[in-house]
């Protein structure tokens, strides 16, 4: 009985931490088009409010609006489409999109699952939402498609390497792939926190984390003025919202991943100094944290309003010749600022 | 416990079936597209297992290289082939009775090196200990690589990076109808090479043109 309970208890935290993505990815998209339209001198959705009533409220209806569309939309199956794996790619996008959410530690003690290696955990995740892709590609039996699909693989692979290399720099200097620890281990004001020794790397991250979400200005993988909408072209209705779903929730993962990482998650940036520590201001917590990953979230639309789309090949260049050497070298030189002692951890 | 079911030995019991069903389906499938797909699910569910046993470190590598990165090019290689599948199966049958017998021989060696260490018997394989709760393999894993095992793992790194080096090698041909781009020039380049500014009156309209 009381296993059952404790079970009972984890679905009910699992559902704490999913239900609040799933809102946020809806007023995610209705942020970003607003966001972009400011950017852009235009006004963005601003007429969907309170049905029958004269509200416009800025337009903040208009999320629910295009999921009642979405959902009510037909399913199309293309012709001589592989129907199970047509339909299995969005959930298979979309699972571990949400998975990795379970070792995301939002304070010092909210985090639905401490586990020693929450940062491998999370790179084996993110590294698992590509076969939605590859799958939805090769299943809608399309040439854009595939050429999507295909791009999309190559270019995951490829950033996941940068990634994977800017994650070891912190693991050196923190000594531990625990994220709680992670953050821990950065404890103090602003000055204290990973990015200034890791600089390189930090931004390194950040460039890999766009790149593996598939957003501008790395979004070849839909590439709407070459290949229409590369991997999802084929799809239509509900299965086409799961992909939203899965996109949006993983570029909030990364974004929440960057403070975590370089930004002492929920900590106070002023902690310790003087006059300010002492107010509320000093204290770290969730809010911080969220702070932060809004930040994060606002930039991939900054971005996206900003910078042009990559050529293929530029991407690939960036990747292997650019970011992969910047990140080997600072991943040496990280681990000399460790012997040297120059880097104090929980100062 | 939940109904007095042993919950790990019921999802070792799950693990196992999903691992071995899939591994069956791996080399039955009759698309080579499924054949990768359930060997993606087989390396998962392994990774399961050797979760339950404690090792997450391993189990964690395990799907991020394996399925992560390894299938993913693996995949990709398989949907590019259009393969026409009824010449592979023609001799299917002909050579069945090889395969049996090396799959035979290859048991029985198998076998016998367990015989001669004296592992042959499930009493010889006690159930592994339970952990502490402060236990973490990868801490554990790292203290052993990087002390008792030091030797070998360097010498593996060695052999990775000539095999590297060797990919690189057999891929780097240069063919001279090539174009390539040199962004490092791109960059480089000044006003003064692309920009001619040309000083020139004004042109006026001809007579009888409306100007």
């Amino acid at each position: 009985m009381e296993a059952l309970l404790e079970l009972l208890w984890i679905v009910a935290k699992i559902l704490a931490i999913t239900i609040p993505l799933i809102v946020m990815v809806a007023f995610y998209t209705y942020f970003e088009r607003r966001v972009i339209g400011f950017m852009q001198v235009r006004m963005g959705p601003n007429r969907v409010g309170l049905p029958f009533l004269k509200f416009h409220l800025w337009g903040l209806a208009q999320p629910f609006a295009d999921v009642f569309k979405l959902l009510l939309k037909e399913v199309v199956l293309p012709e001589n489409a592989n129907r199970t794996l047509f339909f299995m790619a969005p959930i298979l996008t979309l699972a571990p999109a949400f998975a990795a959410w379970a070792v995301i530690p939002f304070s010092d003690t909210l985090v639905l699952s401490d586990i020693d290696a929450g940062m491998l955990y999370i790179l084996a995740m993110t590294s698992l939402g590509v076969y939605g892709i590859i799958i939805a590609g090769w299943a809608s039996n399309s040439k854009y498609a595939f050429l999507g699909a295909l791009r999309s693989a190559a270019q995951i692979v490829s950033y996941e390497i940068p990634m994977g290399f800017a994650i070891v720099g912190v693991l050196v200097v923190a000594g531990t792939l625990n994220l709680s620890e992670i953050v821990e281990a950065q404890q103090g004001n602003v000055f204290d926190w990973f990015w200034l020794p890791l600089f390189p790397l930090f931004i390194v991250y950040w460039i890999s984390g766009v790149a593996e979400t598939n957003r501008a200005p790395f979004d070849v993988a839909e590439g709407e003025s070459e290949i229409v909408a590369g991997f999802h072209v084929e799809y239509s209705g509900a299965a086409f919202a799961v992909f939203f779903l899965a996109e949006y929730a993983n570029m909030i993962l990364i974004s929440s991943l960057v403070p975590l990482l370089f930004l002492g998650g929920w900590l106070s940036p002023f902690a310790g100094v003087p006059v300010l520590g002492e107010t509320f201001l000093g204290q770290g917590g969730i809010h911080w944290f969220l702070l932060k990953a809004a930040f994060f979230m606002f930039s991939f639309l900054w971005l996206r309003a900003t910078f042009p789309r990559y050529r293929y090949d530029q991407i690939m260049r960036l990747g292997w010749k650019v970011l992969v050497p910047i990140a080997l070298a600072w991943v040496l030189v990280a681990a000399g600022l460790k012997l040297s002692g120059l880097v104090v951890l929980g100062s | 416990m939940i109904f007095g079911i042993d919950i790990q030995l019921a999802l070792f019991y799950l693990f196992s079936a999903v691992m071995l069903g899939a591994a069956l389906a791996v080399i039955s499938a009759r698309n080579p597209v499924y054949s990768a797909l359930f060997l993606v699910l087989t390396f998962f569910s392994a990774a399961s297992l050797w979760i339950l046993l404690q090792v997450e470190f391993l189990g964690i590598v395990l799907v991020v290289v394996y399925v992560g990165a390894v299938m993913v090019l693996f995949l990709f290689v398989v949907m590019m082939l259009d393969i026409n599948l009824d010449p592979l199966k023609e001799g299917f049958t002909r050579y069945l009775p090889v395969g049996i017998g090396v799959a035979i021989v290859m048991a029985g060696e198998l076998l016998l090196v367990l015989w001669a260490r004296d592992r042959l018997g499930p009493d010889r394989f006690p159930a592994p200990p339970l952990r502490d709760a402060d236990y973490s393999n990868t801490r554990a894993v790292g203290e052993w690589m990087y002390t008792q095992f030091l030797l070998p793992f360097e010498v593996a790194g060695i052999i990775l990076l000539v095999a590297i080096v060797a990919a690189i090698a057999l891929t780097q041909r240069r063919r001279s109808d090539a174009r390539v781009q040199v962004p490092a020039r791109q960059v480089r380049v000044k006003r003064e090479e692309r920009v001619r500014l040309v000083k020139m009156k004004s042109e006026m309209p001809a007579k009888g043109e409306k100007g």
